[in-house]
């Protein structure tokens, strides 16, 4: 493997692939891991709002039974593996697609890995919030509405979107993983080339350029989640 | 007018071994239009338990709250929620919005109501103008200082201009001179607008300087309740006198005397009696010889109080030493029991 890398004609080879095929590839990554974390949110948000507002002593108490099981769905799908996922999810893909394999057919798996991280990370920023600050605005006589989306939703700002930044970072890593079984993106670039046809340097190269991606995402994300918070004094 | 009738509030206890924890047994207190009125007592004692039962915070688990004559235990949930825009807080810890403007945490309640944008900024031009902080409109609150956070939560609590407003233990996290300044915008506030203000606290001062009436909480118990110079001046349950007279000798066996004595004690109001030597007049007019138990001065609102116990040897002593001091002007005199 390491040979390779010192090999004048792999490069050449490597380079031309590059070329041709890495500007697709990473677009698709991009656009896979902002879509299916967009649909996760959808979907996740709600949810991650649900398990926090409708526990006992929340501030929309629902059925203990409903909790309980909101609670279960969640741990299920957060056990499973995503390769394991994925293949399960076959059928939901192909009734929402049209196909299981193919950059869009991978969306799917990945919203439904996704969502269930995401309402859990929902609920860790929703928690946050200090219940001084919900008791008095029930003090002042907001509904539960009104509480969850002016009281809860704002002041977690900051940390919802550091811990969206989590959550974008994870699933552009499931997104590669994807690539096995169908995906497009620089993750199946890095398993065609490097794994099943031994051109190492491809498959680095596109490791790279995920952990730039990354690295990308995160700092981006960092930086919203301090400039949104007005606890800072700047 | 607030009328709190026989409130009982039992909590499960988290506690090993106790099942209940009684915070509130029986209480009954009436709050007049335009009282500020002082729930004191130590922790513990159960003063935010009734605070947060007369605006429905905390479910009493027996007994009523009228406002106005409206019970609201009987409101639905919907009808409690309005009820609340008359019925506003400010708690110790402030609870401002921190990601939002002091403007939008003062337009906040108008919010919930659906007032026009341009009113509710209107209303929260004006609030911040009456709290002094007119200049503070775009700050956050993580800018403001504790004092200037309280300010902005009164605003708040005023936006929808309110019949009452709660505070409990609103100046606890102030220093000294912030909490008087806050105290005299309370104070201020309440004349102005006639708004009635309960105020729980556990500090004498925060009573003394605000409050015309006043309750003491003990234990979950109405320990005794009145106009605050009648309570501070002559405190009739033991806990009052816990509180009034912290260091006096009610707490602890007298310096000087027996145990068979009889003790009283005096209360001089201001400065027309100061200047007598009363003790020893009371011995030539009336043959009552008195030791001196214990001592205290305290300032109460504008007046100055200075209170003595004394200790005379028989029970006839005490009835012609209370005739004759309570004679004087500016001077009133009561037996006490120390041991109760
Ligand atoms: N939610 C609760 N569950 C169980 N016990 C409670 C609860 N709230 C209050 N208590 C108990 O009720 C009693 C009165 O509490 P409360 O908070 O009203 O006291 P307080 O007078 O406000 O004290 P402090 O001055 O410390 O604030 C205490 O014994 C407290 O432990
Ligand atoms: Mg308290």
């Amino acid at each position: 493997m390491i040979d390779s890398l010192f090999n004048g004609a792999s490069w050449a080879d490597a380079w031309r692939i590059i070329e041709s095929e890495f500007l697709l590839a990473t677009w698709e990554t991009i656009y896979v891991t902002i879509l299916s974390t967009a649909f996760a949110i959808i979907i996740g948000l709600p949810l991650g709002v649900l398990l926090v507002a409708g526990e006992k002593n929340g501030v929309l108490p629902l059925p203990a039974g409903l909790m309980k099981a909101l609670n279960v769905i969640v741990n299920i799908l957060r056990s499973v593996p995503f390769l394991i996922l994925m293949i399960l999810v076959f059928p939901l893909t192909r009734l929402v697609v049209g196909t299981v394999v193919g950059t869009p057919a991978s969306i799917v798996p990945l919203v439904i890995a996704a969502f269930p991280f995401i309402a859990r990370l929902v609920e860790g920023s929703l928690r946050e919030v200090n219940p001084n600050t919900i008791e008095m605005a029930q003090s002042l006589g907001a509904s539960p509405m009104q509480i969850i989306i002016r009281v809860m939703i704002p002041e977690s700002v900051p940390s919802l979107i550091s811990n969206g930044t989590i959550a974008i970072t994870t699933i552009l890593g499931y997104s590669a993983m994807s690539g096995i079984i169908g995906g497009g993106g620089l993750g199946k670039i890095a398993i065609n080339y490097g794994y099943y046809r031994y051109k190492y340097v491809v498959m680095f190269a596109a490791v790279i350029l995920l952990v730039v991606l990354v690295q990308v995402f995160q700092s981006l994300g960092t930086k919203m989640a301090i400039r949104s918070d007005k606890r800072l004094k700047h | 007018m607030i009328e709190i009738r026989n409130l009982t509030k039992t909590f499960r206890s988290s506690t090993e071994g106790i099942e209940y924890v009684e915070a509130l047994k029986n209480v009954s207190i009436t709050i007049n239009d335009g009282d500020i009125f002082g729930i004191i007592g130590m922790s513990g004692a159960g003063k935010s338990t009734l605070v947060r039962c007369i605006n429905m915070l905390e479910r009493p688990t027996d007994g009523t709250v009228l406002i106005d004559g409206v019970d609201l235990k009987k409101l639905s949930e919907k009808e409690l929620r309005a009820a609340r825009k008359n019925v506003t807080m400010i708690f110790q810890g402030f609870n401002l919005l921190m990601q939002r403007t002091c403007l939008k945490n003062i337009t906040f309640p108008l919010e919930l109501i659906g007032t026009p944008k341009a009113e509710a900024r209107r209303r929260a031009m004006e609030l911040l103008e009456l709290v002094g902080l007119p200049d503070k409109a775009g700050a956050y609150p993580a800018q403001l200082s504790g004092g200037q956070q309280q300010r902005i939560a009164i605003a708040r609590a005023l936006a929808t201009d309110p019949k009452i407003l709660l505070c409990d233990e609103a100046t606890s996290a102030l220093d000294p001179a912030t909490t008087s300044s806050i105290l005299q915008l309370i104070k201020e506030i309440n004349e102005k607008t006639g708004i009635t203000v309960v105020v729980i606290t556990h500090q004498m001062s925060v009573v003394e300087d605000i409050c015309n009436r006043v309750a003491i909480l003990d234990g979950g118990v109405v320990a005794e309740q009145g106009d605050v110079r009648e309570v501070f001046s002559h405190p009739s349950s033991a806990a009052g006198r816990r509180l009034v007279y912290p260091e006096s000798a009610d707490n602890e066996s007298p310096i000087i005397g027996g145990s068979n004595q009889k003790f009283l004690r005096i209360v001089f109001e201001g400065a027309a009696s100061a200047n007598a030597p009363l003790i020893a007049d009371m011995a030539i007019d009336v043959g009552v010889r008195a030791n001196i138990a214990a001592a205290s001065t305290k300032q109460i609102g504008d007046h100055a109080y200075a209170s003595l116990v004394l200790g005379v040897d028989s029970y006839s002593d005490l009835e012609k030493a209370l005739e004759y001091l309570n004679s004087k002007p500016d001077v009133s005199a009561k037996e006490v029991h120390i041991n109760d």
